[in-house]
C-alpha cells in the first residue's frame, strides 16, 4: 500500500486523466465486441489480434512515410474488408451453432492471424512515432500526451458516429432487429446474412481504428492482442450488451480504477485489480437479480 | 499389394533407424552439434540473431582449419529445430537432438526461459551444453555440471548503472526508482540493482513491477515526476524500453539518469531517434571493446563482416553466440578427445580471450571473466548511435550527467 497519491493530490489529476484518456480507447473496442456479440452471439478471442492488425496497417503507412495518425481513416477501410472476408470464410459456417464452437473458430483465428503477423511484419516490438507533443496543465504538473488526446477524441467520434448510423440508417436498423429477434427479422425481409457479415465488418474496422490510435500510443508486437480481448471482454460483462453509454461509462471507469489500483496497490496489483472488481460486481448483479422474482428461474 | 504396402513401412523404417545413426556425434570428418532454437513465435528476431551468430561461427572455423583433435581436422555441423518460442517445445526438442538424433554436444537456445526448458534434459542425459543467450540467474544455482554460459549473468546488468550514479553524486548514496517486468529475467536484473543499492547505501523510492501484458507505464512515470529520483531503472525487454523511452517524452519526465535493458534489442535509437538520447544501456559486448582472437579479430572486425554477411549490424545475441562456438573449439582440442565426459572436463578449464570477451566458468557454468558494458544514446543531427561509457577502459565517449531536461533539449 502507498498513499503517495493522496499526500500528491495532483496525481489524483494526472491518474484521472491517463485513465480517462485509456478508458475511452478500451471502450471503443469493447463496443465492437458488444455490437458483434449482442447481434451474432459470438464471443470474438480474436479481437485483440484484430486490433494489432490495424496498428500495423497504422506502422505501415507511417514506414512508408505517411503520418500514421492517417492510419484512422485508411485502417478501418481495410479492417472492414478483413472482417467481411473473415465471414465469409469462417463465421457463417459458426454463427448458428452454439458459442462454443464459435469461441473455439475464433480462438483458431486468434492463434492463426499471431503467426501470420509474425511472418509478415517480424517478432520486433514497433513503434509509430506521430510528433504530437505534449499538453501540460497546472504548471508542468499534469503532463498528457497529445497522442492519447487525439486517440480519444478518435474514438468519440467514431463511437458517436456509429450510434447514428445505427439508429438512422437501413443496416443499421437491421442490424438491431436482427439483435432483437433474429427469426422475426428474417421473416420480414431482412437479410440476417447481409447484416451478419456487415456486422463483423464493422467491428473489424472499430477494431482498426483503435489499433492505429494504439500504434501512435503504445507499442505493437503480434503477441499483445490478449490484453485488448481480456479487457474489451470484462467492459461488457460489467456494462452489458447493446448498451452503449453504458461500454463508455464502464471502459472509462475501468481505466481510472486501474490507474488508481496502480498508484495505491502498485503495479503488480494493477490486473489482479481490476478482476477483483470484476467478480464484486457480478456478485451484487446476481444478488441483486435475485430480489427480483421474475428473473429466478 | 499389402505386401508392397508392409515392405514401404520396413523400409522407411530402416532409413529413419539409420538416418539418425547418421546424425550421430562425430562421423567421418564431421562433428554435429544440436540447437532447438526459436526462429517462429515471439522470440523469433532474436533466434534469428542466435543462429547467425552460430553459422557465422560454424563457417569461420571450417574455413580456418577446423577442429583439430588427433591430429586430425574435423569440421562443425549444426542441427536445428525450431522451438515455437515455447518451453515445452524446447525441452521436447532437445530429448529428440539427444536420443534420436544421437547429439552429444548442444548449443543453447535463445532466452532464459528456453534454457531453463532445455539444461534439465541436458543435465539427465549429461551432454554437455555451452549456452550464449540465457542469463537468468536460477541457470546458476542448481548446481548443473553440464551448462556453461559465455554471457554474464542477469543480476550484473544494471549494478555498474547505480555505482555509476553514486560515483557521480560525490560517492553518496543515490534515490533509486526501479520499473521491472514480471519476468524472470528483469527480476534477475532486479536484485542486481537492490544489491547495489544496499551496498551503496543508496535508497528505493519507486519499487514497480510491472505485468507483462502492460504496455502503459504513465502511472509510474507519475510517482518518478513527483518523487524526483537519482536513477530510474527499467527492465522489461524491449517493450519496456521502447514503452518507457515513448512516455518519458510525452510526459516530459525529466530524471538526471536513466538506465536501461534491451535497447539494442529493440533499436531504441532508430525507433525513438533523439527521444532516446542520453538513455544508459547495459550490454553483454559492444564492438568497440577489444578483446581479440584468431579467428574474428576484434569487436570492429566481426562488426564489419556480420554486416556483410547478414546485412545488418551484429546485435551483442549474435556475437554471443558466435563466442559460443568458439569455446566448444578450444574445448575439443584441449581434451583431443570426443568422450563427452573429457569434453565436459575440458570446458570446465576453458579460460581463454574471444573478440567477444575473456571466458573463464565458475564451477557453476557461468562466465566470470567478463564484465557488462554499459553505453548512452548519443544523437549528432539526428543520427544516433550507441558509445560506451563504462567500464572506463573501453569509453569512447564521456557520460552526460545529468541528463538535460526536457525544455533543454
Amino acid at each position: 500500500m502507498d498513499f503517495l497519491i493522496f499526500k500528491a493530490p495532483i496525481l489524483m489529476v494526472q491518474a484521472s486523466m491517463d485513465g480517462i484518456l485509456l478508458g475511452v480507447l478500451f471502450a471503443l473496442v469493447a463496443y465492437g465486441m458488444a455490437l458483434q456479440w449482442g447481434v451474432m452471439n459470438i464471443i470474438n478471442i480474436a479481437q485483440g489480434e484484430l486490433v494489432i492488425m490495424g496498428g500495423y496497417i497504422a506502422y505501415f503507412m507511417y514506414t512508408a512515410g505517411i503520418p500514421p495518425a492517417f492510419g484512422v481513416i485508411v485502417s478501418p477501410i481495410i479492417m472492414y474488408f478483413i472482417g467481411w472476408s473473415l465471414y465469409k470464410t469462417i463465421i457463417n459456417r459458426v454463427v448458428e451453432r452454439d458459442m462454443f464452437i464459435s469461441i473455439l473458430a475464433t480462438f483458431g483465428i486468434s492463434i492463426l492471424t499471431q503467426q501470420l503477423m509474425n511472418f509478415v511484419f517480424g517478432a520486433d516490438v514497433v513503434v509509430a512515432q506521430s510528433n504530437f507533443g505534449t499538453t501540460m496543465l497546472f504548471d508542468y504538473s499534469v503532463t498528457l500526451p497529445n497522442a492519447k488526446i487525439f486517440s480519444a477524441l478518435v474514438s468519440i467520434v467514431f463511437a458517436v458516429a456509429l450510434v447514428l448510423y445505427m439508429k438512422k440508417s437501413k443496416l443499421g436498423r437491421a442490424i438491431r432487429a436482427t439483435s432483437q429477434n433474429q427469426r422475426a427479422a428474417k421473416i420480414l425481409g431482412v437479410d440476417t446474412e447481409k447484416v451478419y457479415a456487415a456486422t463483423f465488418g464493422i467491428n473489424a474496422a472499430l477494431c482498426g481504428v483503435a489499433g492505429s490510435l494504439i500504434a501512435i500510443t503504445f507499442t505493437l508486437h503480434p503477441y499483445i492482442g490478449l490484453p485488448y480481448t481480456v479487457r474489451s471482454f470484462m467492459i461488457v460483462i460489467i456494462a452489458g450488451l447493446g448498451n452503449l453509454p453504458a461500454v463508455a461509462l464502464s471502459g472509462i471507469g475501468l481505466g481510472v480504477f486501474e490507474e488508481f489500483a496502480d498508484y495505491i496497490l502498485g503495479t503488480e496489483f494493477r490486473i489482479a485489480a481490476v478482476f477483483l472488481l470484476l467478480v464484486v460486481i457480478l456478485v451484487y448483479r446476481r444478488f441483486k437479480l435475485s430480489r427480483k422474482r421474475e428473473y429466478l428461474k | 499389394m499389402r505386401n508392397l504396402k508392409l515392405s514401404i513401412v520396413l523400409l522407411s523404417g530402416f532409413l529413419l533407424a539409420f538416418s539418425s545413426i547418421a546424425f550421430a556425434k562425430v562421423k567421418g570428418d564431421t562433428i554435429t552439434l544440436g540447437a532447438a532454437v526459436s526462429l517462429t513465435g515471439k522470440y523469433s528476431t532474436n533466434g534469428k540473431n542466435t543462429k547467425n551468430g552460430y553459422d557465422m561461427a560454424i563457417n569461420r572455423i571450417n574455413k580456418l582449419g577446423g577442429v583439430i583433435v588427433g591430429g586430425k581436422s574435423y569440421k562443425f555441423k549444426i542441427i536445428y529445430y525450431d522451438d515455437e518460442s515455447n518451453g515445452g517445445r524446447a525441452a521436447q526438442l532437445a530429448e529428440r537432438l539427444i536420443k534420436q538424433d544421437g547429439i552429444k554436444y548442444m548449443l543453447g537456445p535463445y532466452s532464459s526461459g528456453m534454457t531453463k526448458a532445455i539444461a534439465p534434459v541436458t543435465e539427465e542425459n549429461k551432454i554437455p551444453m555451452v549456452e550464449a543467450n540465457g542469463a537468468s540467474r536460477s541457470l546458476f544455482t542448481k548446481g548443473y555440471k553440464y551448462l556453461f554460459a559465455v554471457l554474464s549473468a542477469a543480476n550484473q546488468y544494471l549494478e555498474v548503472a547505480i555505482d555509476l550514479a553514486v560515483e557521480k553524486n560525490g560517492g553518496k548514496g543515490v534515490r533509486i526508482a526501479m520499473a521491472f517486468e514480471q519476468d524472470a529475467f528483469s527480476q534477475d536484473v532486479k536484485i542486481g540493482v537492490v544489491e547495489a543499492a544496499q551496498r551503496t547505501g543508496s535508497e528505493i523510492v519507486i519499487d514497480d513491477n510491472l505485468p507483462k501484458e502492460l504496455n502503459d507505464m504513465a502511472a509510474t512515470l507519475s510517482k518518478v515526476k513527483a518523487l524526483k529520483p537519482d536513477v530510474l531503472v527499467v527492465s522489461g525487454h524491449t517493450k519496456g524500453a521502447l514503452t518507457a523511452i515513448r512516455q518519458l517524452s510525452e510526459m516530459r519526465v525529466n530524471v538526471p539518469m536513466l538506465a536501461m535493458t534491451h535497447c539494442d534489442a529493440g533499436k531504441l535509437s532508430k525507433q525513438h531517434g533523439e527521444k532516446a538520447e542520453y538513455a544508459l544501456c547495459a550490454a553483454q559486448w559492444h564492438k568497440s571493446l577489444t578483446y581479440e582472437d584468431n579467428y574474428f579479430g576484434n569487436g570492429m572486425d566481426y562488426d564489419r563482416d556480420y554486416t556483410a554477411e547478414y546485412g545488418s549490424a551484429p546485435p551483442y545475441q549474435s556475437a554471443e553466440s558466435s563466442a559460443a562456438l568458439l569455446v566448444w573449439k578450444a574445448a575439443f582440442e584441449r581434451a583431443n578427445s570426443f568422450d563427452t565426459e573429457k569434453v565436459r572436463d575440458a570446458l570446465a578449464k576453458t579460460d581463454m580471450q574471444t573478440f567477444y570477451g575473456n571466458i573463464k566458468f565458475s564451477n557453476t557454468g557461468q562466465n566470470i571473466a567478463k564484465p557488462m558494458v554499459l553505453f548512452q544514446v548519443r544523437c549528432d543531427g539526428g543520427k544516433c548511435a550507441n558509445k560506451v561509457v563504462a567500464p572506463t577502459k573501453w569509453a569512447s565517449a564521456k557520460l552526460v550527467h545529468p541528463v538535460p531536461t526536457w525544455s533543454n533539449r
